[in-house]
C-alpha cells in the first residue's frame, strides 16, 4: 500500500526556475524496506530535477518488474508512470518515446530485470541509442522474491543463509560501454553527491544514458561477505572523477590541476565539467574506460563516476528521421492519405 | 473432358527462387484484365531457393474464388516434383512440361493429354545471359499458354510494359520469349484446347491484390505512426506494404521529415512492448504477426487488457502447433488471441475475408483500441494475406475523422475535478484517460499491470481489484455493440439448418451453399466478423436446428468459443473441417455436411423402427 505524503511543507522550502519546491517532484511514500538503497537514488532523481527545473509532467518514468521497479511511485508525482512487465522496460520505453520525442524518458530497472530476463531488451535498446536515462538499481539480489543471487552478484559473494555465488557477475556497465552505449555511468546509492550531477547529465545527453547504481539491499544482501554491502561498497569504491554539471555554457573553474581537467559539450549546449582523478582513462575513448574498469575490477574496485561518453551518434529519432513535430500530436490531416490517393492505388491494382 | 468456357484450374509446377513468381502473376492478372474471375494462390516451401514450390489458378465464371480441388492444366517446369505433378492432373487434363529433356516412360498416363514444349532450349538459343535464360523460359510457357487458352496477348503486352516501365531492353527480351511461345504452339498443337478463356465483364471496379499489402494500407489510413514487429512468415509483407505506403505518403517533400517511425524489434515481445508504449503515450501504434509471435506476446497482451492500453496486432494466421508449416494456412489462434495471457481475459478479434476488409477492419482496429482501450487483433491468414485476391476497392471517405476515444485534453483536466483513471463515468465500462505530458498538476496516473482502484492507486483490496473485473467485464458489452456485424446471407429463416463461417472460409463456404442448394439441400448463413459475438449470432444459433461451423483447423476453435461465450449445446454444433494447411474447399464442406445429414437421416429412421 502507498501513502500520501502529508501536503504540508514548510513555507519558505526553495523554489526552482520554474517557481516549484522539491515537493512537486516528489511521489508517494516509499513501501521499500528501511534503509534501501533505491530510496536513495529516488531522492536522487527528484533533486536532479528540482535542481534543473524540469517540467514534473514533461516526463515519464517507465519500468519493469522488482524492488527498483517500484520506485517509479516514490518520485516524480507528477509525472506519468508504467510499471509494465518483467525484464520489458526498454521496449515499452522505446514505442512510448516513438510516440512523443519531446518528453524526457527515466527507465528504472533492477539487476534481476536487466541482466536475466530483460537481457536481450537491454542490449537492443542501448544498439538503437534510444535517448533516454536508464537507472539500474543492482543491488545483486532478487528483493521481491527474499533475496537469490542475481547475474550481478559477484563471483564468490556471500548469501545471507551463508552460500557463495560460484557463476560470474555479468558486469553491466562494461557490457554496456561494449555495446555501445553513447553515456554510461556507474554510482553508489549512498553517494549522492556523485549520483545527482551524473543524473542531470544523463538527462542532457542525448542518446542512451547508462547508470548503473550500485543500490544495497538492506534485508537481503548487507551482510558480511557480501560484494553489494554498504561496507564493502564503502570500503571499495574508486571515483573517476568529480563531475559538474554546468546546464548553461559555463565559466571554466580553475580550481583543478592543468590536465586534469576535461570538458564535454552536450547537444544542447550544456557542458560537463569532469575532474579526473584517474589517469590514464579518457571518458570519450571506448577502448580507454573498458580498461579502466577491467583494472578496477581485478584491483576489487568499483569504479564510478562518468565512465564513457560519446556525443556524436545518432539517437533512435534521428537515425529513423522522424518529424520534429511529436507523432502522437499527429491527426488524420496530416497522417491519412486521403480518398484520391487511394483511388490512384485502387488503379494500381487493376 | 472438361470444355468448360472460363472454368478450369491451372497449376504450375516451379522451383523455387527461379523467376516464375512474376510470370505466374502475369498470367493471373492478364485473366483478371480480360474480366474474368480467378483466383491464384501460392503453395510454397519455407525456403528461398531450390525447392518446389506450386502456384495454382482457379478461373471460374461463376465467379467462385475458393480453392477446388482437380487440375485440368499442369504446368511443370520442376524436374524434382514431376512424378507428383504427373499425378495429380486430373483424367482427360493436360500436362504441360519442358521437353528439353525427353520425358521418363514412367511419367506417361493414357488418361491425360502431354503438351511438350522445350522452353529451355528455345530461351537457351534467344539470349545469351544465362540469369535472363532462366527467367525469360518462364514467360515462354505463358506465351504457350496464352494460345492453348485463349488469352489476350495483347494484355500480356501491356502488363509486361507496366512492369518494366522504362526498361526497354527487358521488355523486349519478355516479348521475344512471348512469341517463341505463341509461335511454338501455333506450329505444333490444336489450339485452345476444350477449356479456355473468352472476354467478359464480370470484374466491375473490383481490384486483385493481397490482404497484407491490404493491412499495411489500412494502417496508414488508420493512422497508425509506430509499427514495431519481428519477421516472422507469413506477416512480414504487412510490415512492408506500410514501410512502402509510409514512405510514399508520409515523408515531407520539403525536409525529408518522416511521420512514422518503424522498428524491427529484437522479438516479439519486444515488439508488443513498444506497441503498447507507444499507445500509452498517444499515438496510434501497431505489430503483425503469426502465431508464434503471438504466444510470446501473451504476458504484454494480458498487460494491455488489464491496464487498459490500445494496442493492434494483426495476425497472419498460419499452421502450428509450435513452428508448424509456417507456409501453408490455418485458423488455427483463435483460441490463443481470444483469451491470450494469465488470469481472467478476453481480447476484441476482427475476422476480415477479404483484401477490403483487410483494409477496412485494420483501420478502424485502431478507433476501436482506443475507443475500448484495449488490444484489438486482426486474425487474418496466410491464404488471404499473401494471395492476390478478387476484391472490392479500397474506400475512404474524407470527412472520416479518427476516433481517439475517451482521452481528457488540458481544458477538459482544468474542469473534472478528481480524475479517476479507472471510473466508469458513462456506465460503458470505458474510463478516461491521459496522454503523459498533457497537464502539469493534473491527469497524471500510474499504468501497472497490479490491482488498483478507481483513482489508479495500488491496491490489494479484493473488493477493489473485483470492481475493477467486474467494469471489464462491462466494457466487454459494450465492444460486442462496437465491432462490424455478421453478416447474415438471408432476411428472415429459410431452413433450420445454419452453416456458420468467417475468414478465408467465407469463398468455399458460399460455393457449398450453392452446390447443397443444386442437390436440394437449402441452408441458412451466417459468416461472422468479429469476437465478441453480437446479438445477431446469438439469434441465428438459437433459432437453427443445426449448425455447422466451417473453419479451418483440428479443433473447432470458433465452435469452442460460442460454447464458452453463450452456453450453446454443443451437439448442435457441427464441425466442419480443414487442417491439412490446404485452403479449404467447397467440395469438402458440401460432404462433410452432406454426410451428416444423410447419417442423420438414416439414424432418424433407425430410431423411428426401433419405436415401432
Amino acid at each position: 500500500m502507498s501513502y500520501l505524503k502529508p501536503l504540508f511543507r514548510h513555507p519558505k522550502l526553495p523554489k526552482n526556475k520554474l517557481g516549484y519546491t522539491l515537493k512537486e517532484y516528489e511521489g508517494s511514500l516509499s513501501t521499500l524496506c528501511a534503509g534501501c538503497g533505491h530510496d536513495s537514488i529516488s531522492a536522487a532523481i527528484v533533486q536532479a530535477c528540482f535542481e534543473m527545473s524540469v517540467e514534473p509532467h514533461k516526463v515519464a518514468k517507465i519500468s519493469g518488474i522488482g524492488c527498483s521497479s517500484k520506485t517509479p511511485t516514490y518520485f516524480l508525482g507528477n509525472s506519468h508512470g508504467f510499471n509494465s512487465v518483467h525484464g520489458r522496460m526498454p521496449s515499452v520505453a522505446t514505442g512510448a518515446n516513438m510516440a512523443n520525442k519531446d518528453m524526457v524518458y527515466f527507465g528504472v530497472s533492477g539487476d534481476g530485470d536487466s541482466a536475466s530476463i530483460g537481457m536481450g531488451q537491454f542490449v537492443h535498446v542501448i544498439r538503437r541509442n534510444l535517448n533516454m536515462v536508464y537507472i539500474v538499481m543492482n543491488n545483486g539480489c532478487y528483493g521481491l522474491t527474499k533475496g537469490q543471487d542475481s547475474a550481478t552478484a559477484d563471483q564468490g559473494s556471500k548469501s545471507k543463509a551463508g552460500s557463495i555465488n560460484p557463476f560470474q557477475a555479468i558486469d553491466l556497465a562494461s557490457l554496456a560501454i561494449e555495446l555501445g552505449a553513447s553515456f554510461v555511468a556507474q554510482s553508489f546509492s549512498g553517494d549522492k553527491q556523485q549520483l545527482v550531477p551524473l543524473i542531470k547529465a544523463a538527462m542532457h545527453h542525448k542518446g542512451f544514458a547508462f547508470l548503473n547504481v550500485v543500490s544495497p539491499c538492506v534485508t537481503f544482501n548487507n551482510n558480511p561477505g557480501s560484494t553489494k554491502s554498504y561496507d564493502y561498497v564503502r570500503e571499495h569504491i574508486e571515483a573517476t572523477s568529480t563531475l559538474d554539471f554546468v546546464p548553461e555554457m559555463p565559466e571554466i573553474k580553475a580550481s583543478y590541476g592543468e590536465g586534469k581537467s576535461t570538458k564535454i559539450a552536450l547537444h544542447d549546449g550544456s557542458l560537463l565539467q569532469l575532474n579526473k582523478l584517474e589517469t590514464d582513462w579518457d571518458p570519450e575513448d571506448r577502448i580507454s574506460a573498458v580498461n579502466a574498469l577491467q583494472q578496477a575490477r581485478v584491483k576489487h574496485e568499483i569504479l564510478t563516476g562518468l565512465l564513457y561518453v560519446n556525443t556524436e551518434w545518432k539517437d533512435l529519432h534521428e537515425t529513423l528521421s522522424t518529424h520534429s513535430k511529436p507523432l502522437n500530436k499527429m491527426d488524420e490531416s496530416e497522417l491519412c492519405p486521403g480518398e484520391e490517393n487511394l483511388q490512384a492505388i485502387n488503379s494500381g491494382y487493376r | 473432358m472438361n470444355k468448360a468456357i472460363n472454368d478450369f484450374i491451372v497449376r504450375f509446377a516451379n522451383v523455387n527462387g527461379t523467376g516464375s513468381a512474376s510470370a505466374n502473376y502475369l498470367f493471373a492478372k492478364t485473366i483478371f484484365r480480360m474480366g474474368i474471375p480467378v483466383t491464384p494462390k501460392n503453395i510454397f516451401p519455407s525456403n528461398i531457393q531450390g525447392l518446389p514450390t506450386w502456384y495454382e489458378v482457379r478461373v471460374s465464371e461463376k465467379g467462385y474464388l475458393g480453392r477446388r480441388e482437380g487440375i485440368d492444366l499442369m504446368v511443370c517446369v520442376n524436374p524434382q516434383s514431376m512424378a507428383q505433378d504427373v499425378n495429380n492432373v486430373k483424367p482427360g487434363g493436360y500436362f504441360m512440361y519442358d521437353s528439353t529433356k525427353k520425358l521418363p516412360d514412367n511419367y506417361l498416363r493414357d488418361d491425360i493429354h502431354y503438351l511438350g514444349v522445350p522452353m529451355m532450349e528455345m530461351s537457351n538459343q534467344a539470349f545469351s545471359d544465362p540469369r535472363k535464360r532462366q527467367l525469360l523460359k518462364n514467360i515462354i510457357y505463358v506465351g504457350a499458354l496464352s494460345k492453348l487458352l485463349n488469352m489476350d496477348v495483347e494484355e500480356i503486352k501491356k502488363l509486361i510494359g507496366e512492369q518494366f516501365e522504362g526498361k526497354a531492353q527487358l521488355i523486349e527480351a519478355n516479348m521475344v520469349a512471348l512469341k517463341l511461345g505463341i509461335d511454338y504452339v501455333e506450329a505444333n498443337f490444336e489450339y485452345p484446347l476444350s477449356f479456355h478463356l473468352e472476354r467478359r465483364d464480370l470484374i466491375g471496379d473490383k481490384i486483385i491484390v493481397d490482404g497484407n499489402t491490404a493491412c499495411g494500407l489500412g494502417a496508414v489510413y488508420g493512422g497508425a505512426t509506430v509499427m514495431a514487429w519481428y519477421p516472422i512468415t507469413p506477416s512480414t509483407s504487412v510490415a512492408e506494404a506500410f514501410e512502402h505506403y509510409c514512405k510514399e505518403y508520409r515523408i515531407d517533400p520539403e525536409t525529408g521529415a518522416h511521420k512514422f517511425a518503424i522498428i524491427q524489434a529484437e522479438d516479439e515481445l519486444a515488439a508488443m512492448g513498444m506497441v503498447i508504449g507507444a499507445n500509452w503515450n498517444g499515438a496510434r501504434a501497431f505489430t503483425a504477426t503469426s502465431g508464434p509471435g503471438v504466444s510470446l506476446m501473451n504476458e504484454f497482451l494480458g498487460l494491455a487488457y488489464f491496464a487498459e492500453v490500445p494496442a493492434v496486432l494483426v495476425d497472419v494466421q498460419r499452421a502450428g502447433p509450435s513452428t508448424g508449416m509456417p507456409t501453408r494456412t490455418q485458423q488455427p489462434d483463435l483460441l490463443l488471441a481470444a483469451y491470450a495471457s494469465h488470469g481472467d481475459t478476453k481480447h476484441v478479434l476482427l475476422l476480415p475475408s477479404t483484401p477490403r476488409e483487410c483494409f477496412d477492419m485494420t483501420a478502424q482496429s485502431f478507433d476501436l483500441a482506443e475507443r475500448l482501450q484495449t488490444p484489438i487483433m486482426v486474425m487474418t491468414d496466410l491464404d488471404l494475406g499473401m494471395n492476390d485476391h478478387i476484391s472490392e476497392p479500397f474506400h475512404w471517405t474524407d470527412e472520416r475523422k479518427y476516433d481517439r476515444g475517451k482521452v481528457l485534453n488540458t481544458e477538459e483536466l482544468e474542469h473534472v475535478g478528481r480524475f479517476g483513471r479507472y471510473l466508469d463515468v458513462d456506465g460503458d465500462g470505458i474510463p478516461y484517460r491521459t496522454y503523459p505530458g498533457t497537464h502539469p498538476t493534473k491527469g497524471s496516473f500510474f499504468t501497472r499491470g497490479t490491482s488498483k482502484d478507481e483513482y489508479a492507486a495500488y491496491t490489494e483490496d479484493g473488493a477493489a481489484y473485483k470492481r475493477n473485473m467486474d467494469r471489464l467485464l462491462k466494457k466487454w458489452e459494450t465492444a460486442k455493440k462496437l465491432v462490424p456485424l455478421a453478416q447474415l446471407y438471408q432476411k428472415t429463416k429459410q431452413s433450420d439448418v445454419g452453416i456458420l463461417f468467417f475468414g478465408t472460409s467465407q469463398f468455399s463456404a458460399e460455393e457449398a451453399k450453392d452446390l447443397l442448394a443444386e442437390e436440394g439441400t437449402f441452408v441458412d448463413a451466417i459468416r461472422i466478423r468479429a469476437f465478441p459475438f453480437g446479438q445477431e449470432v446469438v439469434d441465428f444459433v438459437e433459432s437453427h436446428r443445426v449448425i455447422f461451423v466451417i473453419e479451418q483447423n483440428r479443433d473447432g476453435q470458433m465452435r469452442n468459443m460460442m460454447i464458452m461465450e453463450f452456453g450453446t449445446d454443443p451437439s448442435k454444433l457441427i464441425p466442419v473441417l480443414n487442417y491439412d494447411g490446404m485452403p479449404i474447399t467447397a467440395d469438402s464442406i458440401k460432404n462433410q455436411i452432406t454426410n451428416f445429414l444423410n447419417k442423420e437421416k438414416t439414424q432418424h429412421h433407425e430410431l423411428s423402427k426401433t419405436a415401432l
